[in-house]
C-alpha cells in the first residue's frame, strides 16, 4: 500500500491531510507557548523541520540495524543527537532566536511529532520516503505555527512580523498573548477547520487518537480507544 | 523555610506547568477525560519528576559541568529519565504490584512528558540548589495534579452540555482550558505579595 503513494503525495501528506497540529493535534506544548509571535512560530518550526528531517533519514536508514524491543530508546538518541546539534547552531548563529525560544529548544526532544513520525512513517519506508515525509511534515507545522503566531500577534500586540499593522484601529488585547489567548486561538482554528470540512477533521481526530502518540506502542489503552 | 515554602507556591500556582508554561499539555489533554486516570497520571507524574530531579542534577553538576560537557545535557537526561522511568517500571512490577496497576500504564508515557525533561533542565537554568530542586519539582509535580483534577471536572461538566457543532471535541477542550488558565493568571501577582519580596 505504500509503495503506491507517489513522492508527492508523502510530501503534502503534511500539510494538508495530516498536518501535525491542526489534524493530528501533536506537538501542542512548544506550540502554544512559542506562537505569541510571528518570528518565533517559524524559528520553531524551521527547528523542528530541521531534527525531524534528520532524524526520520537516519531513524529508516538505520531500521535494519535497531532491535524492536529497544527501538524507542534509539530514536531517542538519534532524536537528542540532533537536538543538540541544533542547540549548538542556534547558540553561535541565532542568539536571540534561541534566547527567545528557551526551554523549547531542548524540548524538542519530547516533541511527539519527531517520535510519532519515527515510530509512524520512518521505520516503515525508506530514505528518501522518510525524508519527504519529515520535511512535509516539518513544513507543515511551520505553516500552521506561524498562522498561529499571526493571529495571536496581531490580536494581542497590534502587530505582524514587529510591524506595526492596526495603526490605531484597535487596542491591542494583550490576554491573547498570554496563555489563556494561546489555548483559545488553538481552540478556534479547530473549531473553524471542523466547520470548513464539515467534520471530517474531527473524525479524523476521533480515530486517530493514538496514532501520534509515542507511547502507543507501550500503551495499553489503545485497544480501548485511547486515553 | 520560607524560601522553601515560596518555591514550592511559586511551581504550584504562579508558574503552574500545565497553564502558564505550556509543558506537558499532551496528557494535560489526553487523559483528563476521566477523573481517576487523570489523578493516576498526575501521581505518576510527581513521582518521576522528583526522582528525575534528583537523578539528573548531581549528574550535571557533578559529572557534566566539571568536565566542561555541558552540552550534552539534553542527551544525557533524556536517556536518564528513560532509563529510571523503565527502572521503576520493572521493580514496581516485582514488588508492589497493586501500585503497578493503578500507576503502571502511564509511566511508559512520562518518558515522552515534557515536564519531566522540562522541570529538569529549569532547575539547573535557574540555578538551585539541589533541595531547591527537589523542591520545585515537587512542586510542579502537584501544580500538575491540580491542573489536571480541576480539568477532569470541568470537562465531565462540558460534555455534557450542548454547543456549536464544531467546537465538538478538542476544540472544546482548548477553550475551556483557556478559561482554567485565566484563574491561574491571576495568581501570578499573588506569590511575591505574600511573601513580601
Amino acid at each position: 500500500m505504500e509503495n503506491k503513494k507517489s513522492k508527492l503525495s508523502i510530501f503534502t501528506n503534511g500539510f494538508i491531510k495530516e498536518n501535525p497540529i491542526l489534524v493530528l493535534v501533536l506537538g501542542t506544548c512548544p506550540t502554544l507557548a512559542v506562537s505569541t509571535m510571528a518570528s518565533n512560530g517559524i524559528g520553531m518550526g524551521l527547528c523542528v523541520t530541521f531534527v525531524l528531517f534528520f532524524s526520520n533519514i537516519f531513524i529508516s536508514a538505520l531500521k535494519k540495524i535497531i532491535p524492536d524491543q529497544v527501538r524507542i530508546p534509539c530514536y531517542i538518541v538519534v532524536i537528542a543527537t540532533f537536538v543538540s546539534v541544533l542547540q549548538m547552531l542556534l547558540q553561535a548563529y541565532l542568539p536571540d532566536l534561541n534566547k527567545s525560544l528557551g526551554l523549547y529548544v531542548p524540548l524538542i526532544v519530547v516533541n511527539c511529532i519527531i517520535l510519532g513520525r519515527a515510530e509512524a512513517f520512518a521505520n516503515k519506508n525508506s530514505v528518501v520516503d522518510s525524508a519527504l515525509d519529515g520535511l512535509g511534515m516539518g513544513l507543515g507545522y511551520t505553516c500552521a505555527l506561524t498562522i498561529m503566531a499571526c493571529i495571536r500577534e496581531l490580536l494581542g500586540a497590534g502587530t505582524i512580523f514587529g510591524h506595526v499593522v492596526t495603526a490605531n484601529l484597535f487596542s491591542p488585547m494583550s490576554i491573547f498573548v498570554l496563555a489563556p489567548g494561546g489555548f483559545f486561538t488553538f481552540g478556534c482554528i479547530i473549531a473553524a477547520l471542523n466547520k470548513l470540512t464539515k467534520g471530517r477533521v474531527k473524525e479524523k481526530q476521533a480515530a486517530n487518537k493514538c496514532l501520534g502518540c509515542p507511547g502507543a506502542s507501550v500503551c495499553s489503552k489503545v485497544e480501548e480507544g485511547g486515553c | 523555610m520560607k524560601e522553601m515554602l515560596m518555591i514550592i507556591m511559586a511551581a504550584v500556582l504562579a508558574n503552574n506547568y500545565v497553564l502558564v508554561r505550556f509543558l506537558g499539555i499532551c496528557p494535560f489533554l489526553g487523559v483528563s477525560k476521566k477523573l481517576d486516570s487523570a489523578v493516576g497520571m498526575s501521581f505518576a507524574v510527581i513521582f518521576v519528576m522528583v526522582l528525575a530531579t534528583a537523578a539528573t542534577w548531581p549528574i550535571q553538576r557533578l559529572l557534566l559541568d566539571p568536565n566542561g560537557i555541558g552540552y550534552m545535557q539534553t542527551t544525557v537526561f533524556i536517556l536518564v529519565i528513560a532509563a529510571l522511568v523503565q527502572l521503576i517500571e520493572t521493580f514496581m512490577k516485582k514488588s508492589l504490584p497493586a501500585l503497578h496497576k493503578s500507576l503502571g500504564i502511564y509511566l511508559p508515557l512520562i518518558t515522552t512528558n515534557c515536564a519531566v525533561l522540562g522541570v529538569c533542565t529549569l532547575n539547573i537554568d535557574e540555578g538551585y540548589t539541589f533541595i531547591q530542586s527537589l523542591m520545585n519539582s515537587f512542586g510542579s509535580g502537584v501544580g500538575f495534579l491540580l491542573a489536571m483534577f480541576l480539568f477532569a471536572g470541568v470537562r465531565s461538566k462540558i460534555e455534557e452540555n450542548d454547543y456549536p457543532e464544531s467546537f465538538k471535541g478538542v476544540a472544546s477542550t482548548l477553550v475551556a482550558a483557556s478559561i482554567l488558565s485565566v484563574s491561574f493568571m491571576g495568581f501570578s501577582g499573588m506569590i511575591d505579595n505574600i511573601f513580601g519580596m
